[in-house]
C-alpha cells in the first residue's frame, strides 16, 4: 500500500508577520466580530426577539437538562426476559472484569429449566464505579446496560450509593438525592 | 504663625488622593473583575460568571466581584513554612502601594475655578509626573521579585525573576516611546502635556507610532497575558504561588490598578486626557460658578470613560492573543519596540527642531 504524503508547507516568516502588528489586528478583528455578533444576539434575546441564533454555546445545566451522547456510558441497568425475570444468570463475568471491583453478586438456583443460576442479590457501589463499560462487554446474556441516562447519582452517604437489584432493574425507585441530608 | 498650606488645601488633597484611590481604583478594579470574566465569555460563545445573587438578583453577574472580595478578605491567610515573613507580608504591599500612588498622580481634571480658589483636579500634581509614575511603576516590580524570593519555592522564585528580566525587556522602551511626545509636549508634566492638547492637538495625531510602542510596553507593565510571564499559570504558578487571602488578592488588584494606569498615562499623553472635543472645558472650567462645576464633572467623566474604553481594548488583546515565549519578549522589546522608539525620537527631535 503507497503512503500518501502530504506536505504542509511551513507559515512563511515575513517581515509583515514579524512585526507582530498586523497579525495581532487580524486576531482582534476575530474576536471583536465574535464580541459584537454575541452582543447584538444577547440584546435581540433580552428585548425579546427568540429564535434568533444563540449567543452563546453554554447549557446552564442544573436548569436545562444536561445532553448526553448517543452512546454516553452513564448509571447501569438490569434488563428482563420477556418473562419478567431478570436475564441475568449469575455467571459472575462483569464482577471479574470489574477494574474497580464494584460489582457484588450472590447467586442461587434458577427455578426454571432454561438457565441454571440466576442472581440472589446484584449490587453496584456507584460510589466506586469508573464508568468504564466494561461489564456491559462482558455480559453473555446482555443482562447489563450503561443506559439509563442518569448522571445525578450522588447521594449523601457511600452506603445510599450502592444501588440493589430491584433499584437497578427498576422494579423499586432508588430513593432521590436529599441536599443537606448527608449522615 | 502662618501655615504655608492652607488646612484647606491639605483636606482638598486627601479628599483627591481617596476619588483617585477608592472612586476610580477600587471600582474600576472590582468592575474589571467582572469585565475580564463577562467580555472572555462573549467572545468565546460562552455566557460567564451568572449565578451569584443577592435576594434573587443577578443582574448579569454583577455581583460576583462582591461575592470575590468576601471570599479574599475572609480567607485564611495561610503563611507556608520557609518563607522569609517579613518580605512575604511586605511584597503585596510595595506593589499594591505603587500601583495606588500612580493612581494618585493621574490628571482626572484640569484646574477649576469655584468659591474663589483654584481647585486642581490632579491629586498629587507634579511637574515631573511622568519620571515618576514610570518610576513608581518600575519600583512596582519590586514586589513581584520580593513575593517570588520571600517564597521559598522555585516556582515563586521563577516568576520573580521572569518579573525582573520582563521589566529589562520594556522598561527601556516605555520610557523612550514617550520622550518624543514629551519633547512635542515641551513638559514633563502629565497636566501641561493635556492642556498643550487642548490648544493643539491629541498626542495620538503628532505621534502616532509612539501610542502603538507604549501601547505595547504597557501591556507588558501590567503583567497580564500576552506578557504574563511572571504569572504564567499554565507553567508555573508564578511569584504569587504562595499566597492566599487578600495578599493574593493584593497582587491581584495590582494588576488592575496598574492596567487603569498604564491607560490613564496613555489617556493624558496621547488621548487629550480630559478634554472634549468641540468643548472648551478650560474656559469653562476658569469661568467659576455653576458652569465650572459641570466643566470640572465633565473633566473627570470623559477622563475615566477614555480610560475605561482603552482598558476594553487592553482586555481584548488580553482575550485574544496567547502568552509570548520569554526569548520572543526580549527580542520584541529590544529588536524591535526601543530601535522603534529611538527612531521615533530621532525624527520628532528633527521635526521639532525644523518646525521652530
Amino acid at each position: 500500500m503507497a503512503m500518501t504524503v502530504r506536505v504542509v508547507e511551513r507559515p512563511k516568516r515575513t517581515f509583515a508577520t514579524q512585526i507582530f502588528l498586523i497579525e495581532v489586528w487580524k486576531g482582534l478583528l476575530v474576536t471583536f466580530r465574535h464580541l459584537f455578533v454575541n452582543l447584538a444576539r444577547h440584546t435581540a434575546y433580552a428585548l425579546g426577539m427568540r429564535g434568533g441564533e444563540p449567543g452563546a454555546v453554554t447549557i446552564q445545566y442544573p436548569e436545562d437538562p444536561a445532553v448526553l451522547g448517543k452512546r454516553a456510558r452513564t448509571r447501569h441497568r438490569l434488563l428482563k426476559r420477556e418473562d419478567g425475570a431478570p436475564r441475568c444468570t449469575a455467571c459472575l463475568l462483569c464482577e471479574t472484569i470489574c477494574p474497580a471491583k464494584c460489582i457484588r453478586i450472590t447467586a442461587e438456583n434458577a427455578p426454571s429449566v432454561g438457565v441454571e443460576k440466576r442472581a440472589k442479590s446484584f449490587d453496584i457501589d456507584l460510589g466506586m464505579c469508573i464508568f468504564c463499560g466494561y461489564c456491559v462487554e462482558a455480559c453473555p446474556v446482555d443482562a447489563i446496560h450503561m443506559d439509563a441516562n442518569e448522571v445525578e447519582i450522588s447521594r449523601g452517604t457511600r452506603q445510599d450509593m450502592i444501588w440493589n437489584m430491584a433499584e437497578l432493574l427498576g422494579d423499586v425507585p432508588k430513593a432521590p438525592k436529599v441536599p443537606g441530608a448527608a449522615r | 504663625m502662618r501655615l504655608p498650606f492652607s488646612p484647606v488645601d491639605v483636606l482638598w488633597v486627601v479628599v483627591k488622593v481617596l476619588f483617585a484611590i477608592v472612586g476610580v481604583g477600587l471600582n474600576i478594579a472590582g468592575l474589571l473583575g467582572w469585565v475580564e470574566r463577562k467580555q472572555s465569555a462573549v467572545m468565546q460563545d460562552r455566557i460567564g460568571a451568572n449565578r451569584a445573587d443577592i435576594f434573587g438578583i443577578k443582574i448579569l453577574g454583577l455581583f460576583h466581584p462582591i461575592a470575590d472580595a468576601i471570599k479574599m478578605l475572609t480567607k485564611e491567610d495561610f503563611v507556608p513554612k520557609g518563607v522569609h515573613k517579613p518580605l512575604h507580608g511586605l511584597a503585596p504591599m510595595i506593589s499594591l502601594g505603587c500601583g495606588m500612588f500612580c493612581l494618585a498622580a493621574l490628571p482626572y481634571g484640569g484646574v477649576v475655578s469655584f468659591a474663589g480658589r483654584a481647585w486642581s483636579l490632579q491629586p498629587i500634581a507634579c511637574s515631573v509626573g511622568v519620571p515618576l509614575v514610570l518610576a513608581a511603576l518600575a519600583f512596582g516590580v519590586h514586589g513581584i521579585v520580593m513575593a517570588g524570593f520571600a517564597s521559598g519555592s522555585n516556582y515563586g522564585l521563577l516568576g520573580g525573576l521572569r518579573g525582573a528580566a520582563q521589566m529589562v525587556a520594556y522598561e527601556v522602551c516605555l520610557a523612550s516611546s514617550l520622550a518624543g511626545a514629551l519633547f512635542i509636549y515641551g513638559t514633563l508634566d502629565l497636566q501641561q502635556s493635556v492642556l498643550w492638547q487642548t490648544q493643539h492637538v491629541w498626542g495620538i495625531v503628532v505621534q502616532p507610532l509612539a501610542f502603538i510602542l507604549f501601547l505595547t510596553a504597557g501591556a507588558a507593565i501590567t503583567k497580564r497575558t500576552p506578557f504574563d510571564l511572571p504569572e504564567g499559570e499554565s507553567e508555573i504558578v508564578g511569584y504569587h504561588v504562595e499566597y492566599s487571602g487578600m495578599k493574593f488578592g493584593m497582587f491581584l488588584m495590582t494588576d488592575f490598578f496598574e492596567s487603569i494606569v498604564v491607560c490613564g498615562v496613555i489617556t493624558a499623553l496621547f488621548l487629550g486626557g480630559w478634554a472634549i472635543p468641540g468643548l472648551n472645558l478650560t474656559a469653562m472650567a476658569a469661568a467659576g460658578g455653576t458652569t465650572a462645576l459641570v466643566a470640572g464633572a465633565l473633566m473627570v467623566v470623559s477622563f475615566v470613560f477614555k480610560v475605561m474604553l482603552l482598558l476594553f481594548l487592553l482586555m481584548q488583546i488580553r482575550w485574544t492573543l496567547p502568552r509570548f515565549r520569554f526569548d520572543q519578549l526580549l527580542d520584541l522589546g529590544w529588536k524591535n519596540l526601543l530601535p522603534l522608539s529611538l527612531v521615533n525620537l530621532l525624527v520628532t527631535v528633527w521635526g521639532v527642531y525644523l518646525w521652530r
